[in-house]
């Protein structure tokens, strides 16, 4: 109704037509609706964190009263079910969590890095038309597939290589969550070398730069602001995987940093013990939001990193 | 001579936009292109120095030769080519990701010939000549971004002269500055000018007149008229080349 409004409003020339009564009043509530409606939506997903914010922060203060920060931080034993005496040291699931994380951006930054390179400056529109949205669709692969080709072919693959490696270990684990997150850093590092001033490589090519080099030199440098952004965000998701881990990385809290060896990272940790009898309430109960919070914290600071930097880039780009 | 062209003509697709030029630009001199916008003077200063092969369904016939050198043989680096011969373009274009040292030894860089030792040689030298040093020289590791319009393009001018090439080609390099900066960039191109060979395309026929021994007219991708600047301005020969500078089109 409104269109029609505005269609018979717009011939009208002249200041008569900004007070055609059709337009006043009905229209505006329409307008104040769909705004309302909207802004409903984004409210959402404040109110769902800060939700879990909370929750989080509740049910840790319970155990960190019972346990105290200086175990949870300071010890390497994390027995918080099995045996008389339990241990509640962080250390062997940050352990797990670090050393996968850091396999994964080993294999997720080259050759993201390298994808997003290849498609913003070597390959033909045709082709990047091709490889862009089939490297999105390996995005969207169920991460739960990833855990189970990594158990089940990948792990008995590397066993021929490498002695001493075990069923379930982190290095497996850690590959497959790289290979998972090539496309988010290729897809975010792209857009950021695309959106490189044409004038920058014209000057690097003045200048008699190699493609190569002005790549190296300029246009990477240029884009580094957005690629550190892609790079750090890939490094929470990498912290925050959930199912490759749980699946292929051998579910045994153990310190230790080799990635031939099982371990158990925090979320597998959380996956664990929240399919299992926990009693409610129990200690056992408030590892899961003492760990969810340490997560929390953790790729909170990578988010953070990694807006600061985004925003850089704008302001760079503004410039 | 320095360059001279012969019979060049340039497309992008089929759209030729440079209809067979000749021209003989002279050695240590500062030649000017002028013409209306969309003659061609772009693209055909991009022939020069095979930046305009860069543009995706560009394409050009014709000859190119720099001293002796065809720089299109089969047998040349297109890459090597602009080492000799340099651009200024039309805006700024400081790396953003560099401070203003590095901006100006940015082309020893990309081609592998960085010398740590000699850089602050290189640098003082190359921002001396482009009138920039004494502006700049307390602050060099601030970024180039930081400096205004027109320090910016003296510091583009720099960075090309850095390389030191044989040619510079210059594309209005004073049509995103105020007149006062204008006028400090053509200072320092009459001051090096006996060292280089330039060839400026600009829509400013007094700038023309004060930097350029020659000049050259182009409309609609042909060459009308070359001559001293002196004769171009005096006593045009062709009727077009009149009506041009005495603001009568274009
Ligand atoms: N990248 C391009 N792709 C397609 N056509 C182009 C491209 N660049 C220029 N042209 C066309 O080529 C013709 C000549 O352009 P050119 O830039 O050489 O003109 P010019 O004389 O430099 O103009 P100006 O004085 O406005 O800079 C124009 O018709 C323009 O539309
Ligand atoms: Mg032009």
């Amino acid at each position: 109704m409104s269109d029609e409004t505005a269609t018979m409003a717009a011939p009208a020339v002249g200041r008569a037509a900004l007070h055609t009564p059709t337009r006043g009043r009905a229209a505006r509530w329409y307008e104040r609706l769909i705004e309302l409606g909207l802004a409903g939506c984004g409210m959402t997903s404040i109110v769902v964190t800060i939700g879990i914010v909370v929750i989080l922060a509740h049910e840790s203060k319970d155990f960190f009263a019972h346990v105290g920060l200086g175990e949870f931080l300071g010890s390497t034993k994390w027995t918080p079910i099995i045996g008389d005496h339990h241990s509640y040291g962080v250390w062997p699931l940050l352990s797990a969590t670090l050393t996968t994380a850091a396999i994964a951006l080993a294999v997720a930054i080259p050759l993201g890095l390298l994808a997003a390179i290849y498609l913003s400056e070597y390959a033909a529109p045709r082709t990047r038309k091709i490889i862009k949205p089939a490297l999105e669709l390996l995005a969207g692969v169920p991460t739960i597939v990833f855990g189970y080709f990594a158990i089940t072919t990948l792990t008995p693959a590397l066993r021929d290589y490498i002695p001493g490696l075990s069923g379930g270990n982190l290095l497996s684990a850690g590959l497959m969550m790289g290979v998972m997150i090539v496309p988010l850093v290729a897809s975010l590092s792209e857009d950021a070398i695309y959106a490189v001033p044409q004038s920058l490589r014209e000057a690097a090519a003045g200048l008699g730069g190699g493609a190569f080099e002005a790549i190296r030199k300029v246009i990477v440098p240029s884009a580094w602001s957005g690629i550190a952004a892609a790079i750090t965000l890939a490094a929470s998701r990498a912290i925050g995987e959930t199912m490759i881990v749980a699946i292929a990385a051998g579910n045994e809290a153990r310190f230790g940093f080799d990635p031939r060896q099982p371990g158990q990272t925090a979320t597998a940790y959380i996956v664990d013990i929240s399919k299992g009898e926990t009693p409610h309430g129990s200690v056992a109960y408030q590892t899961i939001f003492a760990v969810a919070a340490m997560l929390f914290v953790m790729t909170l600071i990578m988010n953070v990193i990694s807006h600061r930097l985004s925003r850089r880039l704008r302001a760079a780009a503004r410039a | 001579m320095k360059i001279t062209v012969k019979g060049l003509r340039a497309s992008f697709g089929d759209h030729e936009v440079v209809k067979g030029i000749d021209l003989a630009i002279p050695s240590r001199q500062i030649t000017a292109i002028i013409g209306p916008s969309g003659c061609g003077k772009s693209t055909f200063l991009r022939c020069l120095n095979r930046m305009h092969e860069l543009v995706p369904g560009a394409s050009r016939a014709g000859q190119v030769l720099l001293d002796d050198t065809d720089v299109y043989a089969d047998d040349v680096d297109p890459v090597l080519v602009r080492r000799w011969v340099g651009m200024v373009f039309q805006k700024p274009n400081p790396f953003p990701s560099m401070s203003i040292k590095d901006n100006v030894v940015a082309g020893l860089r990309l081609t592998h010939r960085y010398d740590r030792k000699d850089a602050p040689g290189v640098i003082e030298r190359a921002l001396r000549q482009a009138a920039l040093w004494d502006e700049v020289k307390d602050k060099l590791n601030d970024p180039g971004t930081s400096l205004s319009g027109g320090q910016q393009q003296r510091l583009c001018i720099a960075r090309a002269l850095a390389v030191n090439p044989d040619v510079i080609l210059l594309d209005e390099p004073c049509s995103a500055l105020d007149p006062i900066a204008t006028a400090r960039i053509e200072e320092l191109l009459l001051e090096i000018r006996r060292d280089y060979t330039m060839v400026i395309v600009t829509h400013n026929m007094g700038q023309a007149q004060r930097v350029a021994e020659h000049t050259a007219f182009f409309l609609q991708g042909e060459l009308v008229e070359f001559d001293t600047t002196a004769a171009l301005f005096g006593q045009p020969r062709d009727s077009r080349t009149a009506d041009y500078i005495a603001g009568r089109f274009g």
